[in-house]
């Protein structure tokens, strides 16, 4: 570790190599050397060929053209970042994961309804309480299932600044911010229990939508079964987004009361349809279930009807309604009723093919493609025709008064794709993208003017290794498509990968959609941390996260100095009243300051914890074990944990994230005398 | 060959219009440049030093000016610590609380030697001429300073021997490759020193001609 001039190995500039190799090629040196300072030298000169390596190891591992073709559009170098990010839902994961595309790589898991230890969510601190804003009555509900991811949007195109994801099992919505890609908020939903039609933004994430699937009375209160018709009741919410606060503000939210029909997906409209929001539906029979009561089976009894309603809802309408005082408060939250929403326009219905699953507005905002999932076509409505019908007036309502569209007076045309038709995505060419659940499939159609002249067609189809759900194109639900790259969520791999037991990874596929060429699987990504229902894929670029926290004491809750952050070494201190012990500490390479913390069985204690660091990368961990408090602090963080020590014990402290050579010395003691 | 003259020509017609001017403002310019030149270099960096290690993909920078120290101070005074060195900030604490006084003193000095034309005066200018010698070598002496008073009780204490970080070009510490340069308010005060010197120079001889 002495002082040492010499010029280190890595300072040696590409243009000393390069002689060196000369004169080594003129002494006749070892032919190993020689290869490789003549190829440094030809690379600079010619674009790089596929040497005798190449081919062997092509040979070797039996890969065809296609294959190498594949592994060459998807390979990212080290140290070369990917061009899009994947933001995909885990199902009953409860999580949020970012891939790179092209490469697949999984980049993060962003914990958002379960704990998670290495972010240190929901282990003590803000990431506790952040849970706690989503416990049901009370009640902690510590996992989700997380279906819709939605990034914001600012004039229909992706903004990068924040991600909405919902939770079906307990109807719960989350906010995650992309400054720092950790969850800053989870909202209840007071009038629901399930929900899937969510997370969709309006253009200018106005609203997050959300709906209910499962029925219930209004709020989840208790009604009997046989009493569906008369007291259950659908809810289409909108959630104000507070861009400048990055919470959702739930007093200046509201809902629209429907029949209990169950809602499914949904989709904003945009430029033309912009102010209008539309979900499907299913289970316009109101069924319900009772098998032992000699009722049919729900998926019987769900799909006797032929055609279920597709709702049109006027959002900028529906404001107006909520300005004027049309409402309700229920469970604290304004809903405008059924009866107000189809008198005042806020509410239409359009018959769609029975039991749909995807809704999804084409980037011009002109026409709503609708999935049929029993049914082999996509129905595609005319936003244009929709309006006019709403002029002509001559519609009819369903038995709770709604008024009924006339199916042939709103559709454009349907476009026969195969079985199981369930979502679509568009490209920046005129194409629309739909799974096919049931063919394993993705169907390529042209859309129609003004996109194509001669549109409305099928283009061709790729199978997919197996039961694709959803897909997602990048920025394929914005105004402005990306094209290029595609991702099948496969629901089933069967025998994609190697045998690690019965529960088998999930198959996210990339699929290359370059324009005038077929369709094509380019890689296969195991998920094996859950199911992702849909994704998002954006534009990296588009992010623009920060590296550290802005400044040192950072609450990453409020996003300000935190008051009781410890900004230098020497700072920190313990004090000590009545029964309550208060510790203000700072983490830096290799410390945790103050290291010895003594208090007394029973006493509360209140630990503010600053990593004072400002280095890219220099993470402190703080596990106090035994106590069930772990972490993450990120360079500039401030925590706070509160918890009563009432397990007497000597429990050191230390931390998690190897952080410095000295790292196994970054521990303490917190000693707990019995009393 | 005509155009070799002709550049010739121009280029002593260049020299003849400069000396004209330096013969007519009869040597003042170069003092009034000189304390330009010292009275920038107070806003700019005078010492760069450019940490580089393989977790440190961009490097880390120190830039040392008269009257601040900027760049990733915090980071190197953590790594400095696991060797037993002193925080960069408790370097020269006497040098630093003078260096803007004392400079702008020097540009004072310049623009009055420039002003008035008393042969005391010329000769005190000469600290314009040491002054980057001056810091220059209290920098070095700073640099062995840290290197040789490392804490023993430091968790890498007996690992390291003392040494002397470089005060120009590329050292090594550890895993860290060290390269120090000069920054470009050194350079001013380097080129107002030159500048200086003339003047002096130009002025001492003209007087010992006159008299």
């Amino acid at each position: 570790m002495t002082e040492n001039r010499d010029r280190p190995p890595f300072q040696v500039n590409q243009h000393k190599v390069s002689r060196r190799g000369l004169l080594g090629a003129a002494a006749g040196l070892s032919a190993g050397a020689l290869l490789a300072s003549c190829s440094v030298l030809q690379r600079k000169e010619e674009a790089p060929k596929l040497g005798v390596t190449a081919d062997e190891i092509i040979k070797q591992r039996q890969l065809t053209p296609e294959d190498v073709t594949a592994a060459l559009m998807t390979y990212v170098p080290s140290g070369k970042y990917d061009e899009f990010l994947m933001f995909s839902s885990t199902g009953h994961g409860g999580q949020v994961l970012v891939h790179g595309l092209p490469s697949m790589r999984l980049l993060k898991v962003i914990a958002v309804f379960a704990p998670e230890p290495w972010q240190g969510y929901g282990y003590g601190g803000s990431t506790s309480e952040v849970l706690e804003g989503g416990y049901f009555h009370g009640k902690p509900i510590l996992w989700g299932d997380t279906h819709h991811p939605a990034l914001s949007e600012t004039n229909g195109e992706y903004d990068g600044e924040f991600l909405f994801i919902n939770d079906k099992a307990n109807g719960r919505i989350a906010v995650v911010d992309l400054r720092d890609f950790e969850t800053k908020q989870i909202v209840k939903n007071p009038l629901l229990v399930n929900e899937h039609g969510g997370c969709f933004v309006t253009p200018n994430t106005e609203y997050v939508l959300e709906a209910d699937q499962y029925s219930v009375p209004l709020g989840g209160v208790y009604a009997p079964i046989t009493q569906y018709k008369e007291k259950y009741r659908g809810v289409l919410t909108f959630w104000k987004f507070d861009r400048q606060k990055g919470r959702i503000i739930p007093e200046e939210s509201f809902a629209i009361e429907t029949p209990p029909y169950w809602h499914d997906l949904a989709d904003a409209g945009k430029g033309p349809s912009h102010g209008w929001a539309f979900w499907n539906s299913f289970n316009t029979e109101l069924a319900f279930p009772g098998l032992l009561e000699g009722r049919p089976a729900m998926e019987i009894a769900t799909t006797q009807r032929d055609m279920d309603y597709l709702h049109v809802v006027n959002w900028k309408k529906a404001e107006e309604v909520i300005a004027a005082g049309k409402y309700e408060i229920i469970n604290g939250f304004k809903v405008i009723r059924m009866d107000v929403a189809a008198k005042e326009g806020v509410l239409f219905l359009i018959p769609e093919p029975k039991s749909p699953h995807g809704v999804d507005v084409t980037p011009g905002g002109d026409y709503i493609v609708v999935a049929g999932k029993l049914d082999p076509h996509v129905t595609v409505y005319s936003f244009a025709k929709i309006q006019q019908a709403i002029q002509a007036g001559n519609w009819d309502t369903d038995e709770y008064g709604i008024p009924v569209l006339p199916f042939e007076q709103c559709v454009e045309t349907q476009v026969e794709l195969g079985l199981g038709p369930l979502h679509t995505q568009f490209d920046d060419q005129g194409y629309a993208y739909t799974s096919l659940f049931l063919d394993s499939a993705v169907a390529k159609w042209s859309l129609g003017k003004p996109y194509h002249e001669d549109g409305w067609k099928l283009v061709e189809k790729l199978p997919v290794q197996y039961n694709i759900g959803h897909l997602a194109a990048a920025e394929g639900d914005t105004v402005k498509p990306a094209g290029r790259f595609l991702v099948a969520h496969n629901k089933w791999s069967v025998d994609r990968f190697a045998s690690l037991g019965p529960l088998l990874p999930q198959n996210a596929q990339l699929i290359s959609i370059a324009p005038n060429q077929p369709m094509r699987v380019l890689y296969d990504s195991p998920i094996g941390i859950g199911e992702p229902h849909y994704a998002q894929i954006i534009k990296r670029e588009r992010i623009k996260a920060w590296e550290i926290y802005p400044e040192v004491g950072w609450n990453p809750h409020t996003h300000s100095v935190d008051p009781n952050a410890v900004l230098k070494v020497g700072d920190e201190r313990i004090e000590r009243r009545g029964k309550t012990v208060e510790i203000w500490g700072v983490l830096l390479r290799s410390q945790i300051r103050p290291d010895l913390i003594e208090v007394e069985q029973g006493d509360e204690v209140i630990w503010h914890l600053t990593n004072i660091e400002r280095a890219k990368d220099a993470t402190h961990g703080f596990a106090l074990g035994g106590y069930n408090i772990n972490l993450s602090l990120e360079p500039g963080e401030t925590q706070t944990i509160r918890f009563v020590a009432d397990i007497p014990g000597t429990f050191p402290f230390y931390c998690t994230e190897f952080c410095s050579a000295l790292h196994l010395e970054m521990m303490g003691y917190f000693l707990v005398k019995p009393t | 060959m005509e155009i070799a003259t002709t550049r010739t020509t121009a280029r002593l017609n260049v020299i003849q219009s400069l000396s004209a001017v330096i013969a007519h403002s009869r040597d003042r310019i170069l003092f009034f440049l000189a304390a330009i030149l010292l009275g920038v270099s107070l806003v700019l960096p005078y010492w760069h030093m450019t940490l580089l290690a393989p977790q440190y993909p961009g490097g880390l920078r120190v830039l040392i000016y008269l009257t601040k120290l900027a760049g990733d101070v915090q980071e190197v005074n953590g790594l400095n610590h696991y060797i037993g060195m002193m925080k960069l900030e408790e370097a020269a604490p006497f040098e630093r609380a003078i260096a803007p006084y004392g400079v702008a003193a020097l540009a004072l000095l310049a623009l009055f030697t420039g002003l008035l034309r008393q042969r005391w005066i010329t000769l005190l200018a000469i600290l314009i001429v040491i002054f980057p010698i001056i810091f220059i070598a209290d920098l070095q002496y700073w640099l062995w300073y840290f290197g040789h008073n490392l804490d023993p009780h430091a968790a890498l204490s007996s690992s390291i021997k003392p040494f002397t970080p470089p005060v120009l070009g590329t050292g090594r510490v550890g895993q860290f490759v060290v390269q120090a340069r000069f920054g470009s308010g050194l350079y001013l005060a380097i080129l107002a020193a030159l500048s200086a010197l003339i003047g002096i120079a130009a002025r001492l001889r003209g007087s010992a001609q006159r008299g």
